[in-house]
């Protein structure tokens, strides 16, 4: 039939015969897509007397809105943290390798490091649009070095640093340039960090609270002053007590500014967080649940010995610790085994799970206006799932990057 | 007249569901040889769509070649918002089958020239050749489309102030404000209703059942 668009000229997609995430709900809906953003059929059909140009049988599976990681620290043998002279074809690998796990967008991790890496590394991460080559860098997560020596975790001590007289001027001349970070990760009891969070938050970007000894009043202050994530909740923090709940305390704070939600990161890999702790705070703060990968770059590999940076960590399984050592070090989980294990431990719907890895991260970094959503307008960054949240298929502007075979690779 | 009475709801709506299928069917549109038929809203003719759908989706009936002509719009009303007709003839039948946009016609609620836009509606079911069938219902009161009872039996499509009981029954769509609640609507009168080749009209409502 042909088609009489006023608007545009460019081919209609209609995937028919599904059941798709929108407001919060699973619809059964069809799914239409112009020139890579989620379009209004009844628009389209009013206004322009259009229709579709061609129309796909989801066989009645799920479409969900792509998955965001914001902790990944590299994988299939790349380390964002390792100054190499082929970094960006890292980047590239493993932007092409996560679009088997539904993610469709990325923060690269950076872990604590000298100067000499940031100058060398934050040039060469450019902030793009994801597509068949791989999956969208929003921007650098530079994760340390300004952390507590006591919670350095899997961080190389001897490049944790506090701030200098003019804090900001000090992050600054340490990470080179600001241009591609989109979140920093420090710790708030470090003399001069409010300065930083201002400055920071000012910029657009995003400040997390880890790594850190912070009590409940001092996290607090520091979302006073602006931050609004938790790096990996539970982790490398004090724990929750209770007559100071430290920066676990922020789920049900109300010294919270109003208006603002502070979201969470979790590794729910089901070795980081015990699936009990990941219920409780699942259960206390729902909305602010962000499901992250934290994976390093032993990722897709087999197990053995890999770098994380300045230091080296040993694969067994599921775990990954400093070598020679029990203390964690990133997981090698896969963002669609996230969701599946964050689905099964704390027993909540399949929108709840899908929105803690697309919609969650989406509005923690301000972009849930065109990610995150398959509302009208937004770019086609979507999945086609199972109902047991295996990624069967993804999209990236409309197109489809990447299909499970036959085979099930 | 004929007065044809259904046990249930789904009986009812099945039943006129089944005679529009069976009149286009029988009708045989094809290219240049187009079925026009006259559409209602609200909740009585939902059963209705959902077995047209149906029929649609089973194959048996195609809207390729039907050219439709809905009742009414409110006026005012932004066309994407969920209360207005557009959106019900969207959301319960025209996304679900195979009909063209540009033989879908209903009225622009927001149009420049309210009178001018219903003196071009008329214009456009004469240059369809006149309706086939108007399927439609009644009100509690006896009303079709916004025509009250008292309209002139040749009036045509113009636009028209709701009732008070018009309005208070639809405030519940409006989160029950009535200041939300449209004042005007643009219909086809009664004129251009009885102007159709065959009417059918449907009503629920019991006591309507035991008067007619």
């Amino acid at each position: 039939m042909p088609s009489n668009k006023s608007v545009s000229d460019a081919p209609i997609a209609q995937f028919t015969n599904c059941r798709l995430l929108r407001g919060h709900r699973l619809q059964r809906e069809d799914l239409w897509v112009r020139e890579g953003k989620i379009l209004n059929p009844e628009k389209l059909f009013f206004d322009e007397k259009g229709s579709a140009d061609v129309q796909l049988d989801c066989k009645g599976r799920i479409l969900a809105p792509g998955f965001i990681d914001v902790q990944i620290n590299g994988g299939f043998g790349v380390d964002f943290s390792l100054a190499t002279d082929d970094f960006r074809s890292g980047i590239d690998l493993v932007g092409q390798k996560i679009l088997s796990h539904g993610v469709t967008s990325f923060c690269p991790t950076l872990v604590t490091s000298p100067p000499s890496v940031y100058h060398q590394i934050l040039p060469q991460i450019d902030v793009r649009n994801g597509g068949a080559h791989g999956a969208g860098v929003l921007g650098a997560h530079v994760e340390g070095p300004f952390i507590s020596k006591e919670k350095k975790g899997a961080h190389p001590e001897h490049c944790i640093r506090t701030f200098e007289e003019n804090a900001f001027q000090d992050l600054l001349a340490t990470y080179g340039s600001l241009d591609c970070v989109r979140i920093v990760t420090l710790a708030p009891e470090i003399k001069g960090s409010s300065e930083v969070i201002r400055e920071l938050t000012k910029r657009g970007i995003c400040v997390s609270l880890g790594h850190s000894v912070a009590n409940l009043s001092q996290a607090e202050e520091a979302v006073q002053h602006g931050a609004t994530f938790i790096t990996h909740l539970f982790n490398a923090m004090l724990p929750f007590h209770h007559r100071d709940p430290g920066i676990v305390g922020l789920l049900t704070s109300d010294k919270i500014p109003a208006g603002r939600r502070v979201f969470y990161g979790m590794i729910s890999d089901g070795i980081h967080t015990n699936p009990a702790a990941l219920r409780i705070a699942h259960r206390a703060h729902p909305k602010g649940m962000v499901l992250v990968t934290d994976a390093i770059a032993g990722m897709g590999l087999a197990p053995g010995r890999h770098t994380l940076g300045q230091q080296v960590v040993e694969i067994d399984g599921l775990n990954t610790y400093i070598a020679g050592t029990k203390t964690l070090s990133g997981s090698v989980a896969t963002m669609d085994t996230c969701v599946r294990h964050f689905l099964e431990a704390t027993g909540c719907s399949v929108e709840t799970a899908l929105e803690a890895a697309s919609l969650h991260p989406a509005q923690l970094l301000g972009i849930e206006d065109r990610k995150g959503t398959l509302n009208y307008g937004s770019d086609a960054d979507f999945l086609m799932l199972d109902d047991s949240l295996h990624v069967q298929a993804t999209y990236i502007a409309g197109e489809e990057v990447w299909r499970r075979d036959a085979l099930g690779m | 007249m004929k007065l044809i009475i259904q046990e249930t709801y789904a009986e009812a709506s099945e039943w006129a569901a089944k005679y529009i299928r069976n009149r286009i069917v029988h009708f045989a549109p094809g290219p240049g040889r187009f079925f026009t038929l006259g559409l209602p809203t609200g909740s009585t003719p939902l059963g209705c769509y959902r077995k047209l759908v149906e029929y649609y989706k089973n194959g048996d009936l195609s809207f390729k070649y039907v050219k439709t002509f809905n009742m009414d719009e409110y006026v005012g009303l932004p066309r994407d918002h969920p209360e207005s007709y557009h959106s019900f003839m969207w959301n319960n039948f025209f996304k679900h089958v195979d009909i063209s946009a540009e033989n879908v016609h209903i009225l622009d609620g927001n149009a420049a020239d309210l009178q001018a836009e219903c003196d071009a509606f008329e214009d456009k079911i004469k240059a369809a050749g006149g309706i086939e069938l108007f399927v439609g219902g009644i009100g509690p009161d006896g009303h079709i489309a916004f025509n009250e009872p008292g309209s002139s039996l040749v009036s045509r499509t113009r636009v028209k102030t709701l009732a008070m009981d018009t309005i208070l029954a639809n405030a519940r769509f409006f989160d029950g404000d009535l200041s939300k609640v449209p004042t005007m609507a643009l219909t086809v009168g009664v004129g251009t209703v009885m102007d159709a080749r065959e009417v059918r009209k449907t009503t629920d409502y019991i006591f309507q059942k035991a008067l007619l």
